[in-house]
C-alpha cells in the first residue's frame, strides 16, 4: 500500500491543524489582526477552490468568478437594506442568486472553447460589475454599508469574531469536502474524463455540455457563499469587489497553490495574501513586485505549491 | 438629427479606435497564439508617453510620434525580455503571466507619474469646429482620429494584403512551423508583429487621451470591449474585428445617447433614468451574447487552419 505520509500531505495536514488553532493563538497573544486577516484569508480560499474545481478538474477557464463574490454579497447587502437581516434567508437568497446567474452565464459561454471562454466569462463578469454599479439604490459606484449581520436566530454571532471565523472556516473545510466527493463521484469522473478527452466522452454517450454546465453551476455556488461570508466580514458591499482583477487575483491563486489539487488553492491563497499583506507593508507598490514575481512563477514553477511539493515528495 | 449625425460620428471615431486596439490584439493571437493582456497597459502607455513628451517637446505633433516610437519600443522590449518564453504554453498561463504584467505596469505608472491622472491639452488649430454639411458642426480632432484610424486602417490592409512582409504575416497565421522550415526568421517576425501590435494600441490610447483623462487602468474597461469585439467579429480575423469594431462602437454610443429617451417612452421618467444607464452598459453584452447563440465562431471568423 502506498504510504500516505509525504511531504505534501504533512503539509497540508499542519496548515488545516494551524487553522483551526488559530483564534487560540490570537487570544493568547492577543493579536487581533492576525485573525481578521486569517477570516479574509479563508473565505478568499473558499472562492479559490470553488474556482479550482471547474479550472482544475473541468478545465473550464473562467475569468469571471468574482461576479460571484459580487452577487453573493449584494443578495444580503439588498436583503440587510431592505430590513430583511435574518440569514436563514440570505443566505439561500445569495446562493440561488449566484447558481442563476451561473446557469445563464454557463448555459452561453460554454458554446464555446478555450481563449474565447476566458474571454466571454471575462465579459459577462464585467457586465455583472456594470449591474452593480448602476444600482442607484443601493449605493451605485460608492457601494452599500451593511450596518447588520446576518442574524442566525441566535445560533451564531456574526459579530463575534472567533465564531465568525470558525463559521467561514467550517465553510472552507465544508467546501473542500464537497469538493472531494463531487470529483470521486461518477458525475466528478465525467466532468474530468471531459477536460481529457471530449470527443471520446460524447462517444461513449454522455452529453458532455450538461456535466460541464452542472459543474460550472456548483462552483458558482459555493462562490457564492464565499461572498456571503465576504460581505458579512467587510460589512461592505460595493462594485469594486467585484472589478475583473479580483477574478485574476481568484486565478492567480488557485495557480499558485496548484491548479487541480485538492487543497492547492487553500494554500495559494494563503500565500498570496500574506505575500500581498508583507509586501504592502516594504511599499505602497507592492503590485510593482508581485506583478513581475507572477511572471517568474507562471514560468518558472509549474504547477504551483502543491506541484513543487510533489516533486519533493518523490525524492 | 443633428444629434443622430453627431452621434453617430462619435460612434465611428469610437469604433474606429477600439479597431486599433482589438487589431493589435487579434494580429497577436491569430500569429502567435498568444493571449495578451496587457494590450491594454500599452494603450495605457501609449497615452501617458503622449502626455508627457507633448509637454516636453511643446509640439503635438512632435510629442505624439515621440510617443508613438516609445510604445512600439516598449512592445518590442517587452515581447524581447519576457513574453517570447510563453509562446508555446497554455493559454492560462499567458493569461495569469500578462495579468501579472497589469499589475506592474499600473503601479509602475502610479510610482512614475503619481496616483492623479494627466491631461494632454490640444493645440488651438485642432480644437476648432468644422463644417461637414451646411449646418453640422464636428470638432476638428475627432473628425481627424476618424481619418487617421480610417487611413491607419487601410494601411494595415495593403501592409497584410500587398506586401511580402503581409504574406509572411498570413502565412505565419495559417502554419508557423511551415514558415519556421522554409527559411524565414520567425522569432524576427513574431517580435516585428507584436511591436506592431503595440504601436496600434499605443496609437489607440494616446489619440483617445485628449478627449478623456490619462489614467491609471484607462486601458482596463477598454480591453475588455476589445475582447468583445474580437469574441463578436471572430477571433484572429482582422476584417471580422474592423466591422465588429464599428458595430459596437456605434451601438454604445448610439446607447448611451438616446436609450433614456427611448425608455421614456414606455417607461416612466424616474424608472427610465435608473434603467438607462445600466442598460446602455449592458447593450453590447447583450450583443455579444445573441451572436454566441446564433454564431459561436463570431460573425467573420477567419479561414480555418
Amino acid at each position: 500500500m502506498k504510504s500516505h505520509i509525504n511531504v505534501r500531505n504533512v503539509v497540508v495536514a499542519l496548515v488545516a491543524l494551524g487553522l483551526l488553532l488559530l483564534p487560540l493563538y490570537s487570544a493568547v497573544t492577543g493579536n487581533i489582526f492576525i485573525l481578521t486577516l486569517f477570516t479574509r484569508i479563508v473565505i478568499f480560499a473558499l472562492a479559490a477552490a470553488s474556482l479550482n474545481l471547474i479550472m482544475g478538474y473541468g478545465g473550464m477557464m473562467s475569468f469571471g468568478h468574482a461576479a460571484y463574490l459580487g452577487i453573493g454579497g449584494y443578495a444580503v447587502g439588498i436583503l440587510a437594506y431592505e430590513g430583511i437581516g435574518s440569514g436563514f434567508i440570505q443566505w439561500p437568497v445569495a446562493l440561488a442568486a449566484s447558481a442563476l446567474y451561473a446557469l445563464v452565464i454557463g448555459a452561453l459561454s460554454l458554446r464555446t472553447r478555450g481563449v474565447y471562454f476566458i474571454m466571454i466569462t471575462l465579459a459577462f463578469a464585467q457586465m455583472a460589475y456594470y449591474i452593480a454599479s448602476g444600482l442607484s439604490r443601493y449605493g451605485g459606484d460608492d457601494g452599500l454599508t451593511i450596518y447588520k449581520r446576518s442574524t442566525f436566530g441566535g445560533l451564531i454571532d456574526l459579530s463575534n469574531r472567533v465564531q465568525f471565523y470558525y463559521l467561514c472556516l467550517f465553510c472552507l473545510f465544508g467546501g473542500v469536502y464537497l469538493i472531494w466527493r463531487i470529483i470521486n463521484s461518477r458525475f466528478g469522473m465525467v466532468v474530468r474524463g471531459v477536460r481529457s478527452n471530449e470527443q471520446r466522452m460524447q462517444a461513449i454517450g454522455f452529453h458532455a455540455n450538461r456535466y460541464r454546465l452542472v459543474c460550472f453551476v456548483i462552483s458558482g455556488t459555493i462562490c457564492g457563499l464565499a461572498g456571503a461570508l465576504l460581505a458579512n466580514n467587510t460589512d461592505f458591499i460595493s462594485p469594486a469587489g467585484m472589478y475583473w482583477t479580483r477574478s485574476g487575483e481568484l486565478m492567480v491563486m488557485v495557480v499558485f497553490g496548484g491548479m487541480g489539487s485538492l487543497f492547492g488553492p487553500v494554500l495559494g491563497t494563503i500565500v498570496f495574501l500574506l505575500l500581498e499583506e508583507v509586501l504592502s507593508q516594504f511599499t505602497e507598490y507592492w503590485a510593482l513586485i508581485m506583478g513581475p514575481l507572477l511572471l517568474l512563477i507562471v514560468l518558472f514553477a509549474r504547477g504551483g505549491i502543491m506541484g513543487v511539493l510533489g516533486r519533493f515528495s518523490r525524492g | 438629427m443633428l444629434v443622430l449625425v453627431e452621434q453617430s460620428l462619435n460612434g465611428l471615431q469610437f469604433g474606429l479606435l477600439l479597431f486599433l486596439l482589438a487589431a493589435g490584439l487579434t494580429l497577436v493571437f491569430g500569429i502567435m497564439d498568444f493571449v495578451n493582456l496587457a494590450h491594454g497597459s500599452l494603450y495605457m502607455m501609449g497615452a501617458y508617453f503622449a502626455a508627457t513628451f507633448v509637454a516636453w517637446t511643446n509640439s503635438f505633433i512632435l510629442g505624439i510620434l515621440l510617443a508613438l516610437g516609445a510604445t512600439l519600443l516598449l512592445g518590442i522590449a517587452l515581447e524581447f525580455i519576457a513574453l517570447r518564453h510563453l509562446y508555446g504554453r497554455d493559454h492560462l498561463d499567458q493569461v495569469l503571466a500578462t495579468f501579472g504584467l497589469i499589475l506592474f505596469f499600473n503601479d509602475a505608472v502610479r510610482l512614475i507619474w503619481g496616483p492623479a491622472g494627466l491631461s494632454l491639452p490640444l493645440p488651438a488649430w485642432l480644437t476648432v469646429p468644422v463644417q461637414i454639411v451646411p449646418g453640422v458642426f464636428y470638432p476638428a480632432y475627432r473628425l481627424s482620429i476618424i481619418v487617421v484610424a480610417l487611413a491607419v486602417a487601410a494601411l494595415l490592409y495593403i501592409v497584410v494584403m500587398r506586401t511580402r512582409i503581409g504574406m509572411l504575416i498570413r502565412a505565419g497565421a495559417s502554419n508557423r512551423e511551415m514558415i519556421g522550415a522554409l527559411g524565414i526568421n520567425i522569432k524576427l517576425l513574431f517580435t516585428l508583429v507584436f511591436g506592431l501590435g503595440a504601436a496600434l494600441a499605443g496609437l489607440a490610447g494616446l489619440m483617445q487621451a485628449p478627449i478623456l483623462t490619462v489614467q491609471i487602468g484607462m486601458g482596463e474597461n477598454i480591453l475588455i470591449l476589445a475582447f468583445v469585439i474580437i469574441v463578436i467579429g471572430g477571433i484572429g480575423s482582422i476584417r471580422g474585428a474592423f466591422m465588429a469594431a464599428i458595430f459596437v462602437g456605434m451601438i454604445d454610443t448610439l446607447g448611451r445617447a438616446f436609450l433614456p429617451d427611448l425608455l421614456r417612452m414606455v417607461l416612466s421618467s424616474a424608472a427610465a433614468s435608473t434603467a438607462a444607464p445600466a442598460l446602455s452598459s449592458m447593450l453590447i453584452y447583450l450583443l455579444m451574447a445573441i451572436v454566441l447563440v446564433v454564431r459561436p465562431e463570431g460573425l467573420f471568423p477567419a479561414a480555418k487552419r
